[in-house]
């Protein structure tokens, strides 16, 4: 009896924090899973028309299988687009990451007074919508009304060969401040003791830079790499609002931007939202990828810290 | 466990429940307060200052409230109509490019309104009745305004290099080529790769036949011989660098309207608006002409754009829905505002005779016949049906020739590519094509 009653006490405990968590799992489920589901299941669906297709009733929807995922994985334009964002996030991570960590560094190792607006303007372009600041850049490049490309000695900045580095520029314009941020911070974080034995050493700021500084933030760099290549595989602000300025810019530019012509100008959601669930798998691997490859350094060097 | 699920669902429910009850809130009785039978409409368009010939209607019909949603453009809209229907929330009336109506009427989202449209037929050109029919007996649109395609040029700038007119496309290139050579920095037009409409529009000219229904069974033409024609014509010009590639409705491109870099378009009969936005400082130094024709002493032009007012297959006031849009396109008095507010050409042949067409444009003031030439235009605008992909082959318009023209500026390969997009989205849809 008393067995019996301590294991309803215990049960009635035990769904205490279930009752808590009710609100984030409705919200999650309703908000996450059931799209992601609907998703999946629009993706195994195709539209099916009988006659010319001007009845109503002529258009149905049918069960298609797996016939989407089979189109899209062979669709030259979604490969295309694949490896044109491959190219665009091999130029975009590195340099903008790069950035970052050399202005977290400069205002880190800097007592000048000009940290603090330093820190200020190369966080402000973050803080300007990606929209906006893509439709500044094109006026920018836009050979007519730009102050800047005479400059440039008539540079065709939206040429075939020179727009993939003009969508990356406005990328990494806006991205490098607030990834310079968190790594600032991080650096921070450091206790000062570490720096003052590295200089009783006798170590260079160089050399206190490369060997204690870096070693550190390894796991801020790590996490700024996973967010820098999901947004690179999911670049889409830019080049939309740069695409009415240019030729060189297809509405298939990106695989986002193929999702949103495929769902939105052809009409047709169902291979939208196989190339959508596709999309996502190779995100989810990508960054899981990344994370195992440099997980046992990140990991360790937190132990150590 | 099963109690905990039950409790999650039963918040889920009731979380449901509060989000539908909360979003029926703004048809409240006191927003409403003599509302017994009263009918609401909800009317989406892109037609400029459209919403004062609304607030008209309502004014004079008090039992049919239309509210109005101001929209983007053509293809925004149409878009939105096709997520909206699927949806279940598509507005009751709303504006329908021509070119749009069968993908419409192929996705169950415009309404036949036959029976409410009654002998509303009398008051259209057969034409442009023959675009809401597709030929039929029903009526998916009452129709609104008709975009016959014309040639505006700078008068003043023609003048200062010695252009002429040109009268045949062939005499066009020869003055696109002169003043090229006078001056390497002026072109006479853009090729833009952005406007699908503009180049169906050209190709309809020349006697284009992309779509036509025979039994239950497309045929599908978009890279028919008169297209090549008209691709063949402009890549030729293109890859000789004598016009510019921009594409249009870019601000570069506005600056080259307001500066003299472009002078002339090949566009609609809606052109003055445009040119009156982007431009405003050339006002009174444009022209108009008919379009350049293929061979001399023809008479020919096609149509770029023009619209109708579609009821929703959704809506719950069809009979009110289609009275508005009777209204809205017969209404002496609406048909005059709307040339006089939304500078359209009006569809109503009773309307083109209007007074509101007695005046040129203010845009046009040194062109006092710009309506008469326009009326005259209008008439020689070739037949032409629209499949049910349209939106298909535009996207594949702009992408192949935006292509086309980053690589060199040969034509072929991208019409090939229209219609093979077109013929590939019919298949895979489970149309019959030949």
């Amino acid at each position: 009896m008393t067995v019996a009653a301590s294991r309803r006490r215990r049960g009635r405990t035990a769904a205490v924090p279930y009752a808590f968590l009710t609100p984030a799992i409705v919200l999650f489920v309703v908000f996450c899973i059931v799209p992601i589901g609907y998703s999946v299941y629009m993706s195994l669906r195709k539209a099916q028309v009988k006659g010319l297709g001007l009845r109503p009733g002529d258009r149905t929807e049918v069960f298609a299988g797996t016939r989407n995922y089979a189109n899209a994985l062979k669709d030259p334009e979604l490969i295309h687009s694949v490896l044109r964002v491959l190219g665009y996030g091999l130029i975009v991570v590195p340099m903008m990451l790069g950035l970052a960590l050399l202005f977290a560094l400069l205002l880190d190792g800097t007592r000048a007074r000009l940290v603090r607006s330093a820190r200020i303007a190369i966080f402000l372009p973050y803080a300007i919508p990606t929209v906006i600041a893509s439709l500044m850049w094109g006026f920018l490049y836009l050979p007519s009304v730009s102050p800047i490309v005479d400059l440039l000695g008539g540079a065709d900045l939206f040429a075939p060969s020179t727009v993939l580095y003009s969508i990356a520029n406005v990328a990494v314009w806006g991205g490098t401040g607030f990834n310079m941020m968190v790594i600032y911070t991080s650096l921070r974080a450091i206790p000062s003791d570490l720096y003052e034995a590295a200089r009783i050493d006798g170590a260079s700021e160089l050399r206190i830079a490369f060997r204690i500084k870096i070693p550190l933030i390894v796991p801020s760099l790590v996490m700024t790499a996973v967010f820098a290549i999901i947004s690179t595989l999911q670049v889409v602000s830019e080049p939309m609002a740069l695409k009415p300025l240019s030729n060189s810019i297809i509405s298939t530019w990106s695989p986002l931007m193929k999702v949103y012509t495929d769902a939105f100008e052809r009409g047709d959601l169902y291979s939208a939202a196989a190339t959508s669930v596709l999309l996502a798998v190779a995100t989810l691997v990508l960054s899981f990828g990344f994370l195992r490859l440099v997980g046992d350094r990140a990991f360790a060097s937190e132990g150590g810290s | 466990m099963r109690v905990k699920f039950a409790v999650a669902g039963v918040l889920a429910l009731s979380l449901l429940a509060t989000a539908c009850g909360s979003s029926g809130d703004d048809e409240s009785p006191e927003t409403t307060p003599k509302a017994q039978g009263k009918v609401e409409l909800s009317f989406w368009s892109w037609a400029p200052n459209i919403e004062k010939i609304v607030a008209k209607w309502n004014a004079s019909h008090p039992d049919v409230h239309v509210t109005f949603s101001q929209q983007a453009n053509g293809d925004d809209l149409a878009t939105k109509i096709l997520t909206a229907s699927k949806a279940g929330n598509a507005p009751d009336v709303f504006q329908a490019e021509y070119q749009v109506l069968p993908t419409y009427i192929s996705n169950n989202a415009v309404a036949d309104i036959a029976k409410e449209a009654g002998d509303l037929k009398s008051r259209f050109a057969d034409g442009v009745w023959s675009q809401v029919t597709l030929g039929g007996d029903a009526v998916y649109a009452i129709p609104q305004d008709s975009g016959p395609m014309m040639y505006y040029y700078r008068a003043d700038l023609f003048e200062k290099y010695g252009l002429k007119v040109p009268t045949t496309w062939d005499e066009f290139a020869q003055q696109a080529e002169i003043l090229h050579k006078k001056d390497p920095k002026k072109y006479l037009t853009n090729f833009s790769a952005a406007d699908a409409g503009w180049f169906t529009g050209l190709a309809q000219q020349a006697g284009a036949s992309w779509w036509s229904p025979s039994g239950d069974t497309w045929k599908v033409a978009v890279n028919d011989e008169a297209t090549r024609k008209v691709a063949g014509f402009w890549s030729g010009l293109v890859q000789k660098d004598l016009i510019d590639k921009q594409p249009s409705y870019t601000p570069k491109w506005n600056k080259a309207l307001a500066d003299g870099t472009l002078l002339s378009w090949p566009s609609a009969v809606w052109g003055p608006g445009v040119l009156a936005a982007n431009a405003p400082k050339t006002a009174g130094k444009w022209k108009i002409a008919p379009l350049p024709q293929w061979a001399a002493g023809e008479n020919k032009t096609g149509s770029w754009g023009g619209s109708a007012t579609a009821v929703s297959a959704g809506s719950k006031n069809k009979a009110a829905a289609a009275a508005f849009a009777a209204w809205l396109n017969t209404d002496s008095e609406a048909t005059t505002d709307l040339v006089k507010e939304s500078a359209v050409y009006p569809a109503a042949t009773s309307a083109q005779t209007g007074p509101a067409l007695q005046s040129a444009p203010e845009f046009f003031s040194n062109q006092p016949d710009f309506y008469t030439v326009a009326g005259q235009i209008a008439g020689t605008a070739q037949g032409f049906t629209f499949g049910p992909n349209v939106n298909v082959t535009y996207s594949a318009y702009k992408d192949a020739f935006a292509k086309a023209i980053a690589s060199g500026g040969a034509f072929d390969g991208a019409l090939d590519q229209m219609q093979t997009s077109t013929v590939d989205d019919m298949k895979k849809n489970g149309f019959k094509v030949s």
